[in-house]
């Protein structure tokens, strides 16, 4: 336990010191972090599911309050979490069969509670999940009644363990985790190669001679390009550099190495630029629940402009980066703000700032947001690893991934 | 005397114009080919042998030229080329339109493409060449237009023309070649003139001087004219035979211009006889009459100079061989771009850091250029002098001084020779940095100026006119007008406002600090963006006055456009369909202001108001050095891009200060219509 509690802490650090950059490598390591709480975590012989869940929330609650805007950690923490459902409701499940209940019938309840999950993620429904079961076609049919049909995951999945024999206990126990773990290992293969996958739709979306522009660096961006040109496709590329940091030269120069045709123009032209443009691809920081996308700062000028313009704006993310919540404010809720370093050297102003005039209160102030949003309007179109959605298609892709009940991780487990 | 000059150095132009071309080498200093001819007599041998050395000097001439800016040129192209113009008008409006447009295409056609080189002053310089030798080469010049109607016209202007052109051809060869024949070629060169009208001004009085030399009376001329009339037409078979004589007689011919031109070169004193001569053809043909040509060169003036401006920034650099052209043509060289983005070939390429050290080197070499300009047009190259009206006015101020130190050349009027000047001035300060619109306007006032000098006054005084006016125009159209639209802008800032502005305008920078001074208590947020970081100097300023300021990049100024409750903002120019043609990045924050309904305020002096239309920021831009954009190194194949300009939608702009007012974008033309060009620039 000391064991994981030193790797949290130092990941927590890490997270708060901003050491992590990018949306990809916080994924991707919380999933590690926590396959590791999982692998550590001692089961009990009853509620396993319910103490993995508790521990694994616990971690969660203190990674996301290290670093909030990093909306994948918070992502991660809600996949593993249903995750561990999913594995507890198909440990249940085969329980259940090992008591000789109808195969059949518990298939259906499984997958009907992942649609009633769905659905009530839809709505955000925060409501008990047994009264709001979606009536399915075969429980109607064959008139079970629905409250007996299946046993609710979170909470019955101790009780269902309960009645299940001791000797099968340790067994399934040791199943679960397993489950678990293969799970969040085949989540980590799929941060890892969510690329791949998103760069495979690249050649389906560009044509010959397309003129596209994108804002700043961004690895998911680079990789569709430069699958779409792997595939001979040729095409045009103008990079906005991308203020404060810049780092569309570093893509810029990624990209000619790969033979592309690359220009660099300034974040102020891009305006000038949009008309002559086809299509706009960027990469986001995450994408909410309504569709709007969180990115680097500055894509919202870009998409107000190809909006002018009527250029497609494409938004490629992996599914990491799909998180659950609705913004609210997110300019400024949901935003980092860097240092003023990047705009003006230290002291550089020093010379003409007049202290005793003023009355000690600075008279220059120095914004550097880290962050954009951008409402769902303005996107046309999502590319993630599961294939292109609309914006609009977001709040149901949402559904697939995560269970209500983890939306808000931080209330329950602090009320828990 | 003067009215006879006026109409004289309008209608001549045309003939040079064409002259220019076929010579096709950039003429002497006519100083040079001047004393060479005026030792030669007026007889046709030593005239002969006169030409040689002319051809001489013409060589040597040459080979500087390609090195010096091209000032003589380009100046005298400007004069010339806006005479042309006017006789070319005057032609067109009189009559014989048939001929006249099209000869006149034919004739502009070439020189368009000559012109090409030179940016700013476009057609106009590939004259000027010809306009120093202007006075000396009448003859040859008018061959030369013929043979070049001859031989660029399409089927319907060469058979139009080459019968009038034939008949001049042939009346020069006859003049020159026998002098004692003069009366009967002044005939023939009559008969054609109705029909050939736009040359016509010209060569009556060109070879009225010639007579003076031959000794011919001016009344011969005038029955000349008058059975020239009577006798309009000739045949087919007529024009053929004359065409042919002509042709062959090119070479004598051209010998013989040449002959004549030193003639009438040396014979000083004929010249005002010969006006004397004009002035006499011109009353009898009241329709042509001198007043109505000078007339017309005024008004055209202005015009055609616009026309120049626009052919400066149409000039389109991705046609290889007009580039090419412009380029043998320039007076300083040119260097290839290392990098050029495909969408912005038709621009010119920016080309710093060869051009400096080439302008450096160049300085002892250059010395046709004033000094004070010289000055600021490294200023504008190494961008220690930027924004519209600091360039504008140190532009202003070069001139006066290149005014103020001026002298008349001996046998030059100084309209034109000042106006060459000038336009020499002005190609070496595009080849610093390409003019910007409001510069534009600047510059064809001046020339308006110029041309509008009166004859009559004193070299001195007409000095001191062209200094004052162009010291009004700082005051009235940048000092003043700054004021006026600060009294404006300033009423339109609350207590409580935060202002974002953007870049570093200086009426904007002028309204914040009397806004603060009025003791409005307001935040400002200054928004910057790469390349220029031009905001880092403008928020220096306004943190020393004391104001409180937020200073941030325009990528972020979705989020800071929240709390923004104005948007205050330059332009370098407003177009006449309301686009506001600004610092690159200008669009964006307008743009974004436009999606957060916080109104946008454009203050702007009426004189950089242009009466070009502009849909997108590509077809007209200027570019920037690609190298400051670049922050990696290495970068093979990468291509950077700085274009300084956008066009920001009309819509986006909620209002236009300026001096005349506080108007929507929609109303830039009527400010057009109700003050005219005339109040706005003039």
């Amino acid at each position: 336990m000391p064991d994981v509690q030193t790797l949290v802490n130092d990941f927590v650090l890490k997270l708060k010191r901003r050491k992590i950059e990018g949306s990809q490598a916080s994924a991707k390591q919380t999933a590690e972090l926590l396959r590791s709480v999982v692998s550590q975590q001692r089961l009990p012989y009853i509620n396993q599911a319910t103490v993995l869940l508790d521990a694994v929330r616990a971690v969660g609650e203190q990674l996301i309050a290290a670093n909030p805007v990093e909306l994948a950690v918070g992502n991660i923490v809600r996949r593993i979490l249903h995750i561990i459902r999913e594995e507890d409701l198909t440990s249940t499940a085969s329980a259940m069969e090992g008591l000789s209940l109808s195969a059949n019938s518990d298939d259906d309840d499984n997958y009907e509670r992942e649609d009633h999950q769905a659905l009530s993620a839809a709505a955000v429904a925060a409501a008990a999940r047994s009264t709001l079961r979606a009536p399915s076609l075969q429980t109607l049919l064959e008139g079970i009644p629905e409250s007996a049909s299946a046993p609710h995951p979170s909470s019955s999945g101790g009780d269902s363990e309960g009645k299940s024999k001791s000797a099968e206990r340790s067994s399934r126990s040791k199943k679960l985790k397993h489950d678990v773990i293969e799970a969040i290992n085949e989540l980590i293969q799929d941060i890892e190669t969510c690329h791949e996958q998103i760069s495979e739709q690249a050649v389906g979306l560009i044509h010959q001679n397309e003129v596209i522009l994108t804002l700043g660096r961004s690895r998911t961006v680079k990789e569709f390009l430069c699958a779409a040109n792997e595939k001979k496709r040729s095409f045009r590329v103008f990079i906005a550099e991308g203020a404060p940091r810049y780092l569309g030269h570093v893509l810029a120069k990624e990209l000619v190495a790969k033979g592309l045709q690359t220009t660099v123009i300034t974040d102020s032209a891009v305006f000038a630029m949009i008309s002559r443009v086809n299509m706009v691809i960027v990469g986001a920081h995450a994408i909410m629940a309504n569709g709007g996308v969180i990115a680097p700062v500055g894509i919202n000028m870009v998409a107000l402009a190809a909006q002018r313009h009527a250029v497609p704006f494409v938004v490629v993310a992996g599914s990491h980066k799909l998180c659950p919540l609705y913004p609210h404010n997110p300019e400024v809720l949901l935003n980092d703000f860097k240092s003023p370093s990047d705009l003006l050297d230290f002291g550089e102003f020093s010379d003409c700032m007049d202290f005793s005039t003023s009355g000690g209160s600075p008279r220059l102030h120095v914004v550097n947001p880290a962050f954009d949003f951008i409402p769902s309007k303005l996107v046309s179109l999502f590319i993630t690893d599961t294939g292109g959605h609309s914006p609009s298609y977001i709040y149901r892709l949402i559904a697939d991934y995560y269970s209500a009940d983890d939306f808000v991780v931080r209330r329950r487990s602090t009320t828990s | 005397m003067d009215s006879r000059r006026l109409p004289r150095a309008v209608i001549d132009p045309k003939v040079r114009q064409v002259g220019f071309f076929t010579s096709c080498d950039p003429p002497p200093a006519r100083s040079l080919s001047v004393p060479a001819d005026t030792g030669a007599s007026a007889i046709v041998p030593t005239d002969m042998s006169s030409s040689p050395p002319l051809t001489d000097i013409y060589i040597t001439n040459n080979s500087f030229s390609s090195v010096r800016i091209p000032p003589p040129r380009q100046v005298s192209a400007e004069g010339l080329h806006s005479l042309g113009r006017a006789a070319g008008s005057t032609t067109s409006v009189f009559a014989h339109d048939v001929l006249s447009p099209h000869c006149w295409e034919g004739i502009q056609m070439p020189i368009g493409s000559y012109n090409s080189s030179e940016f700013m002053q476009g057609k106009s310089s590939m004259l000027s060449p010809s306009s120093s030798r202007f006075d000396d080469i009448d003859f040859s010049e008018e061959e030369a237009t013929s043979a070049c109607l001859i031989r660029t016209g399409s089927g319907k202007e060469a058979a139009a023309f080459p019968r009038s052109s034939g008949e001049v051809m042939m009346a020069i060869k006859s003049g020159a070649n026998a002098p004692a024949k003069s009366a009967l070629k002044t005939a023939s060169v009559v008969k054609a003139l109705p029909e050939v009208t736009g040359i016509q001004a010209a060569v009556p009085f060109h070879f009225s001087f010639e007579e003076k030399d031959g000794g011919t009376s001016i009344e011969k001329q005038n029955e000349g004219i008058g059975a020239a009339r009577s006798k309009q037409k000739t045949t087919k078979a007529e024009r053929r035979a004359i065409q042919e004589v002509q042709r062959a007689a090119k070479a004598a011919a051209k010998d013989a211009g040449k002959g004549a031109k030193s003639t009438f070169a040396s014979s000083g004193g004929a010249l005002a006889v010969a006006k004397q001569a004009k002035s006499a053809i011109l009353p009898s043909q009241t329709k042509y009459g001198s007043s109505v040509a000078s007339e017309r060169r005024v008004d055209r003036n202005p015009d055609k100079d616009g026309k120049k401006d626009v052919s400066q920034s149409s000039m389109q650099f991705d046609d290889k061989s007009r580039v090419e052209k412009a380029k043998r043509r320039a007076a300083v060289g040119h260097f290839e771009a290392r990098n050029s983005v495909e969408l912005f070939r038709h621009l010119p390429q920016y080309e710093h850091g060869p051009q400096l050290q080439y302008l450096e080197s160049k300085f002892f070499h250059l010395d046709h250029i004033h000094p004070s300009v010289y000055k600021v047009g490294l200023q504008y190259l190494t961008g220690s002098t930027s924004g519209g009206n600091a360039r504008c006015k140190e532009m202003l101020l070069a001139f006066q001084e290149a005014v103020m130190d001026y002298s008349t050349p001996p046998e030059k009027t100084p309209a034109r020779d000042l106006t060459s000047k000038i336009s020499s001035y002005v190609s070496f300060l595009i080849a610093c940095r390409p003019l910007s619109i409001s510069m534009g306007n600047a510059i064809r006032f001046l020339k308006n100026r110029i041309a509008k000098l009166d004859h009559n006054i004193s070299e001195s005084e007409a000095k001191s006119n062209l200094l004052s006016d162009i010291d009004r125009f700082i005051n009235e159209k940048i000092i003043v007008a700054d004021k006026v639209i600060v009294h404006h802008a300033v009423t339109k800032i609350r207590d409580g406002d935060v202002l974002l502005i953007y870049g570093h305008s200086t009426v904007v920078e002028m309204i914040l600090l009397q806004a603060h001074e009025l003791g409005k208590q307001f935040r400002i947020v200054v928004v910057d963006s790469r390349p220029k970081l031009e905001g880092k100097a403008l928020l220096r300023k306004l943190v020393m006055k004391g104001l409180s300021c937020t200073y941030t990049h325009l990528n972020a100024i979705s989020y800071i456009m929240h709390e923004v409750t104005r948007v205050f903002l330059g332009a370098s120019s407003i177009l006449s369909n309301g686009t506001i043609y600004s610092r690159v990045g200008t669009a964006c924050v307008a743009m974004v202001s436009h999606t957060f309904r916080v109104p946008v305020l454009i203050c702007c002096e009426a004189y950089k108001f242009n009466e070009r239309v502009l849909l997108d920021s590509i077809c007209s831009n200027e570019l920037g050095d690609p190298d400051v954009i670049s922050k990696v190194h290495g970068r093979d194949g990468l291509n950077d891009l700085e274009n300084c300009y956008d066009a920001t939608p009309s819509d986006y702009v909620s209002m236009i200060v300026t001096e005349h007012g506080m108007i929507p974008p929609t109303s830039v033309p009527v400010i057009f219509r109700e003050y005219g060009r005339d109040q706005l620039f003039f």
